[in-house]
This record gives structure tokens, C-alpha cells and sequence, in this order.
């Protein structure tokens, strides 16, 4: 039984490391914008992993290229360019804001300006209801009592 | 032999019980759901008075069936298809345990145990509540059991058997073999799942046509109690990410993750609408509606967790049924509640009035904003579904875009909420809450300028963190101080010590909310981090620390093996202490893992790793220093822990009739 545990150890990979110490660049500036970069890349065979977290191998390739494309001298953007033309933008792991995804990027913004909006004109009507005079107000003070009478 | 075959004979009897309990279940989840809902109609007390002994009954049931699949794994019963799939022999107790809910099978029937759990405790704790009420919330809950059992029993029985028994089971994920993620699916589906008491409430009250702040009063404790558990569950999650995944990454927005967020998001957008509709008869449709979408996001957090339809677009192919299913759970239940809310929505006036600078207007705001970015998650969540089927585009939304769209709401939040929290009802003077807040905005400012000050990099993440976490930690002091009046300070903190748990639920859950920001802030913006091949008895520095590597051993655990480094841990000359990171083989899984070596403490973590041997003899390792990580799951805690205070406050265990009491005479009958 030890013996089969062994060849089968044998067998599966060992997880590699997600950045590995060979692949650090020397200059530690280049290294740092290859970090950078690597954290917005989607590892296409990961479910849900950067490639600067991952332990696949395409991602250690994928690693390895945006290096490679740095040392050449491409700035940021040119090195994802490269990489979005042979993969495609699935590999962004921030979606850029064109076409349809501007909904994606308008949405919070506009959803909290609509929001903002139904609660001003919510509590504007509330803070009427205060000023009308008469039954309103009573009702009030009588919820407030049964407030007061329940604690 | 004999003996064996009785042993065995029973064992199978077990698992029998237990799907026939499952089958019982399901049918007196049946009666349940038609003869209140008949009977509360009709004014039918007699039949309104079944509600209670069939929750009871359902919850036993499901419960026999919970422990008769529990028993399979546990004795191993390998003629149960399920123990085959997720067991093995020489797995740990604990996790042959953990094992029943690790699959999707297992883990549809915790959710129902746990959603007849809580229908049975609205019936036996629901003894104030008007009996029409009572017959509808859990008529309600009930439909929702059915629907559950239903998908359970057709799409996803647990208790199929093998034609041929093998000789051993296939194991567990060996990911999921560990205690952080065996408690973690309980605590996430108790809050979950709580969440469907909320909204029963919800529905029944919509069917009476009445929600008054007894109906708050009833919900509140049913939110608070999902709430806490949430919190939990996720904190457990996102710890548990922490030290098993191999590099300390504590939350990836990764669409499993934001299934139980969303829900924890509203649950908390609710808790505080409560609360208005509770004090100042105002927010009422409003409310309503939350109650309504908590659950909606937690069913709908089932359906992304259960398809995979977002994770892989293509595991929904893989299982059409079980997706569809749930899709058409999630419709009937969301669609008839809406229906249901647009047609009485209209019914539930607000009588409570306040000004513009008022605690209400406060707490609309906060409302707002959790709202909001529950809805920013949920957008980016399945953007790349609706990409994919509307525009034809494979795109991805990963945690880039979600750190961008979701922290402005979080850093707002937490911008008004000590402000929001002191204000009192009805009508305030901003001018005199900042007064009161003066000195916990200077100590904040302070700290957050020494922050900014002392660290070399030119974030602003880091002191931005501390600035708000301090800010709302002295916030809730100045909340509780505030409540105590004037006088010397020896009698205002016995007076604050005094204060009733409510409050100090509340302060405590934000003065949590400010360890848990500061905690992310902080560990995101000055963690370090060293990757290097190394040599054994070589020491290098990283940080203030020396780190060694003294030796490397391969060893044997109970269901895998294993390569355990050694590493020591320096300072200048002095050893401090040896950590043993490993690097796992789980054979009968076939799987890797990396079991890092933490060394916990309260400034800072210190995370070691160790990686493959190198072609020189040398070995990889990775040496993380991680600033302030426990707080983040601490801060977690102490909300909970705010959430517990809150939920023992005396109003809970002796008002409730009383409120039952006032607030009866006002009650008009919808039909």
C-alpha cells in the first residue's frame, strides 16, 4: 500500500508555486509592473484566478510572456494589447468600458443616482407630511404613543 | 458472517428510514402549505391550527433523514452512491462527518433541514402572533420547503444506491477537508436560509394587508439571527481562503462568493429598515420589498452556486435540470411575491414623519447605499452572462472591477454611519452630532496622518483604512458615552454599562464593521512579500525577520502524504519560532494541496510556504508578512457578536407581547 502511494505521488504534479522564483525579473522595477499587470489577467484554464495566483501552467506561460513583452520595452498598455489579440478579452480580468460594457461600469453610479434620487423625494414627502397640519400629525404622535406604550 | 449480515441489514434499513423521512417530509410539507393558507382565508381556525404540530413533524422528518445520510457516511455505507463519490475509509471522523454536506446531494438537504429548522422555530416561538399571521408564515415557509424537497427528491436524491457496493469510496475534495470549511456551509446556509423566514413574513403580511410595527418587531430577530450567521459563514469562508489556498488571498469576488454576500448585503440593509418601520411607521413597502429580495438573492445565490451556470458557462450544460429547477423556484417565488407586492404595496400607509436631517433620512441612506452595491455585485456577477448571450462577448469581471465599483459605497458608508448613527429620530441638527463626534474625527484624522507618515510606499489605502476604521470604532463610543447624559465620568460609565443591550449591539457591530475595514485596508496596502530559492540552513531576511530553512521531511498522514519543511523564524540572533509548511498529495482524490505555515499575531501574520525542490538542492519558498490580517475575520466576529447583544435585548424576550397588545386594536382584516 506504501509503495502504491507512493507511485502515485510519483504521478500528480505538486502544485507549483503561482509566481516561481525563477520567473522574477532582475530589475525589480519591471518586476513590480509584471506583478501589476499579472494580478488584472485571467488564468483561462482557473475558475476564477488571477494569473499572478495561479499554479497552472498556461498561467506560468502567460506569466513568462507579459516578462518577455516588458523587457522589450512595450509599456503596460502594449503588453495587455498583445495579449488581449491572441486571447481575447476574456483574459481581462477588468472588463474595459467599451460597448456594452459601459452598462456594467455606468450602472453603480447611475443606480445610486436614481437611488439618491427615490429617497430625497421620499423623505421630501415625509418631511411634508410633517408640515400638513390636522390628522397627520396626530396619527403620528398615536404611533409614536403605541410606540411608547409597547416599551 | 450472520452477524455481518444483520450489521449489515440494519445499516441498510438506516438509509431506507431515511429517504422514506425525506418522502414523508415532502408530503406533510404539502399539507402544510395548502391547509393554513386555506384556513386563514376562510377564518378556519381549526385548520389554521395545523400550521404548528406540521412544522414540528416536518422538521423531526427531515431531521431523521439528515441523520440517517449522516449515518451512511459515518459507517461508511458504500451501497450509497453519494459516501462512493465523497468518502473513504481512512478519512478523518470529523471530515466523514463534513463529508455529508461537502456535495451538492448532502448539501440540498442541509438547506432544507436547516429551512424546517426554521419554520419549526416560527411555530413553536411564534405563539404572540396573530393567529392568521402565524397560518400564513408558515404556509408560506412550508411552499418554499415543498418546492425544495421537490428538487431534492427529483433532480437530486441523495440516497441513490450502487447496484454493486465497491470496495472503498472515492474521498472528499481534499480542499474541503478541513475544520474552517466543514463549519462553513452550516453557518452560511443558517443565515441563508434564515433569510426565508423573513420572507414569509413578508408574503403573509402582504396577504393580510398589514405591517405595523409589531410585524417589524416580529421580523427583526429573524433578520439579525440570518445576519449574524451570514457573517459567520463568510468570515469562516474567507479565513478559511486565507490559510489553505496557499498564498493568504482573503476575498476574490469570485461569483460563489458574492452568492453569499449579496444576501449578507440586504440581510444588513434590512436589519436597519426594520428597525424604521419598527420605531416611526415609515419605510413600510419598502421594507417589504428587502424582505422580499433577501431571499430572492439567496435563492438566487443558489442557482450560481448549484448550475455553475456563471462559473463555467458550460456546467450548465452539463446539468440543464437541476439549473432549470431552481430557475423555476426562483421565478415562481420572487414572481408571485412581486406580484403579490404590487397589488398591496399601495395598502401599507406610513405614518411616521420626519425631517431632512433626521435619524430616518440617516438610515434611508444607508439603505441606499447597501442596496446599491448589493446591485453593483449582482450586475457584475452576471455580466459575463448577459455579455455572453446578448452581445456574443466572452469577457470576464474579476476582482479589478468589483474593487473599483464596490469600495466607494463602503468608504461612503462608513463616512456617515457614526454621524447616521447618533442622530436622533425625527429631527436633528448636523452641527450638533459633529460636535459630539469632534474628537473621534480628530483622533481619526490623527492616526491616519501618522499612518501616512510612517509608511514608505505613497498608498493611500492604508491610512484611508485607518482613518475609517477608527472613526467608526470611536464613533461607537461616542454613540454609547452619548447616551449616558452629563455628570462625572465614573457615573456615566456605569450608566453606559447600564444602557440596554440593543445599544450595545449596535456599537459594537460598528465598531466591528471599522476593525474588519481596517483590517482589509491595511493588509492589502502593506503586505510583503518574498519569493526566493533557498538552501537548507541558508537564512535570509525579509522584513525584520530572519527566515531558515532547517530541514525538509517527507511524512505520511492518515489519507495522504506529505513534503513538511522546517523554518525557523529570526530575530538578529534569536530563535523565535518554527513553523512546518507542507505540501500535501492526496492519492485516492488525486490532488494536491498547500498547507501553509501561519504564524499568527495580533500586528501581523507571518505566512510561509514551501515549494518544489530546485535542480541545485535548493528549495522554493515564500515568505509573506501580512499587517493587522486577523482583523479582518475579527471584525466579523465582533459584528456578529453586536448582532447576539442585540438579539438578547430584554424588548425581544418580554415585549413582544405587549407591542401584540398595543398594537391589536388598530388591526383591520384585509378580506
Amino acid at each position: 500500500m506504501k509503495y502504491l502511494i507512493l507511485a502515485l505521488t510519483l504521478f500528480l504534479s505538486a502544485p507549483a508555486f503561482a509566481v516561481e522564483p525563477g520567473e522574477v525579473l532582475t530589475d525589480p522595477a519591471l518586476e513590480a509592473r509584471a506583478r501589476a499587470l499579472s494580478k488584472g489577467l485571467r488564468c483561462l484554464v482557473c475558475r476564477n484566478e488571477s494569473i499572478d495566483e495561479s499554479n497552472a501552467a498556461l498561467a506560468k506561460d502567460l506569466r513568462l510572456l507579459v516578462r518577455e513583452r516588458l523587457v522589450e520595452g512595450d509599456t503596460d498598455e502594449q503588453a495587455i494589447a498583445f495579449i488581449v489579440d491572441r486571447y481575447g478579452e476574456y483574459v481581462l480580468l477588468k472588463p474595459t468600458a467599451s460597448g456594452a460594457n459601459l452598462v456594467l461600469w455606468v450602472a453603480g453610479p447611475a443606480m445610486l443616482i436614481l437611488a439618491l434620487g427615490i429617497g430625497g423625494t421620499y423623505v421630501a414627502r415625509r418631511r411634508k407630511a410633517a408640515e400638513a397640519p390636522g390628522e397627520g400629525l396626530s396619527e403620528a404622535e398615536q404611533a409614536r404613543l403605541n410606540e411608547i406604550m409597547a416599551e | 458472517m450472520a452477524l455481518a449480515d444483520i450489521g449489515f441489514s440494519i445499516r441498510t434499513m438506516i438509509t431506507e428510514l431515511g429517504h422514506f423521512a425525506l418522502i414523508l417530509a415532502f408530503a406533510v410539507a404539502i399539507v402544510q402549505m395548502v391547509v393554513p393558507l386555506v384556513g386563514a382565508h376562510k377564518g378556519w381556525s381549526g385548520w389554521m391550527a395545523v400550521a404548528e404540530p406540521a412544522a414540528t413533524v416536518q422538521f423531526l422528518l427531515t431531521a431523521v433523514s439528515f441523520a440517517a445520510l449522516t449515518h451512511a457516511f459515518v459507517t461508511s455505507d458504500f451501497s450509497v452512491q453519494l459516501v462512493v463519490a465523497n468518502s473513504h475509509t481512512a478519512k478523518p471522523m470529523l471530515y466523514k462527518v463534513s463529508g455529508v454536506w461537502g456535495n451538492h446531494e448532502g448539501s440540498m438537504l442541509l438547506w432544507v433541514l436547516i429551512l424546517t429548522l426554521f419554520g419549526a422555530l416560527a411555530a413553536w416561538f411564534g405563539g404572540n402572533l396573530p393567529p392568521t399571521l402565524r397560518a400564513r408564515v408558515l404556509g408560506v415557509q412550508s411552499a418554499i420547503a415543498v418546492a425544495f424537497f421537490a428538487f431534492i427528491l427529483f433532480t437530486s436524491n441523495p440516497f441513490v444506491r450502487m447496484a454493486i457496493p465497491p470496495f472503498n469510496g472515492q474521498d472528499l475534495n481534499p480542499l474541503l477537508q478541513d475544520p474552517g470549511l466543514a463549519f462553513h456551509p452550516p453557518f452560511l446556509y443558517l443565515g441563508y436560509v434564515g433569510l426565508s423566514i423573513c420572507f414569509s413574513f413578508a408574503v403573509a403580511a402582504l396577504i393580510e394587508g398589514r405591517v405595523d410595527a409589531a410585524w417589524a418587531r416580529w421580523v427583526r430577530p429573524w433578520t439579525l439571527l440570518s445576519w449574524m450567521f451570514l457573517t459567520v459563514g463568510i468570515a469562516l469562508g474567507s479565513w478559511w481562503a486565507y490559510y489553505e489556498l496557499g498564498w493568504g488571498g482573503f476575498w476574490f469576488w469570485d461569483p460563489v462568493e458574492n452568492a453569499s454576500f449579496m444576501p449578507w448585503l440586504i440581510a444588513a440593509a434590512l436589519l436597519h429598515s426594520a428597525i424604521v418601520v419598527e420605531k416611526r411607521e415609515a419605510l413600510k413597502s419598502w421594507t417589504i420589498l428587502l424582505a422580499i429580495m433577501a431571499f430572492g438573492f439567496s435563492l438566487i445565490g443558489t442557482f450560481i452556486v448549484r448550475s455553475g451556470v456563471i462559473t463555467s458557462v458550460h456546467a450548465f450544460a452539463n446539468d440543464p435540470e437541476r439549473g432549470v429547477f431552481i430557475l423555476m423556484i426562483l421565478a415562481v417565488f420572487m414572481g408571485g411575491a412581486l406580484i403579490l407586492y404590487a397589488a398591496r404595496a399601495g395598502v401599507m400607509q406610513a405614518k411616521g414623519v420626519f425631517g431632512v436631517v433626521s435619524r430616518e433620512t440617516a438610515l434611508v441612506l444607508n439603505n441606499v447605499l447597501l442596496a446599491v452595491s448589493a446591485l453593483v455585485v449582482f450586475i457584475g456577477t452576471i455580466w459575463p452572462l448577459v455579455a455572453e448571450m446578448a452581445f456574443a462577448r466572452k469577457l470576464s469581471v474579476g476582482p479589478p472591477f468589483f474593487d473599483m465599483a464596490f469600495t466607494p459605497f463602503m468608504v461612503i458608508l462608513a463616512l456617515i454611519l457614526p454621524v447616521g448613527a447618533i442622530l436622533p429620530w425625527k429631527r436633528a441638527r448636523i452641527g450638533r452630532a459633529l460636535k459630539q463626534l469632534r474628537w473621534a474625527l480628530i483622533l481619526a484624522l490623527a492616526l491616519g496622518a501618522l499612518a501616512w507618515a510612517m509608511q514608505t510606499g505613497r498608498s493611500s489605502l492604508g491610512p484611508v483604512g485607518l482613518f475609517l476604521g477608527t472613526w467608526l470604532v470611536a464613533g461607537s463610543v461616542v454613540d454609547l458615552l452619548g447616551r449616558t447624559g452629563r455628570g462625572a465620568i465614573g457615573a456615566r460609565l456605569r450608566r453606559m454599562a447600564r444602557l440596554p443591550r440593543a445599544d450595545w449591539g449596535k456599537a459594537v457591530a460598528h465598531a466591528g464593521l471599522g476593525v474588519t475595514i481596517f483590517g482589509v485596508a491595511a493588509l492589502t496596502a502593506w503586505q510583503q512579500e518574498d519569493i526566493r530559492v533557498t538552501r537548507i540552513g541558508e537564512r535570509f531576511q525579509v522584513g525584520d525577520w530572519g527566515i531558515q530553512l532547517d530541514d525538509v521531511q517527507r511524512l505520511q498522514g492518515p489519507n495522504y502524504v506529505t513534503t513538511q519543511g522546517t523554518i525557523s523564524v529570526w530575530r538578529d540572533d534569536t530563535k523565535l519560532y518554527e513553523l512546518t509548511p507542507e505540501k500535501r498529495v492526496y492519492p485516492v482524490a488525486g490532488m494536491p494541496t498547500t498547507e501553509a505555515a501561519i504564524h499568527n499575531g495580533i500586528l501581523r501574520d507571518i505566512y510561509l510556504v514551501i515549494g518544489d525542490p530546485q535542480n541545485d538542492g535548493g528549495w522554493a519558498v515564500r515568505t509573506y508578512l501580512k499587517p493587522f490580517a486577523n482583523w479582518i475575520w475579527t471584525g466579523a466576529i465582533i459584528m456578529a457578536f453586536g448582532g447576539v447583544l442585540s438579539l438578547s435585548d430584554r424588548r425581544y424576550r418580554v415585549a413582544a407581547g405587549a407591542a401584540k397588545a398595543a398594537a391589536r386594536p388598530a388591526a383591520v382584516p384585509a378580506e
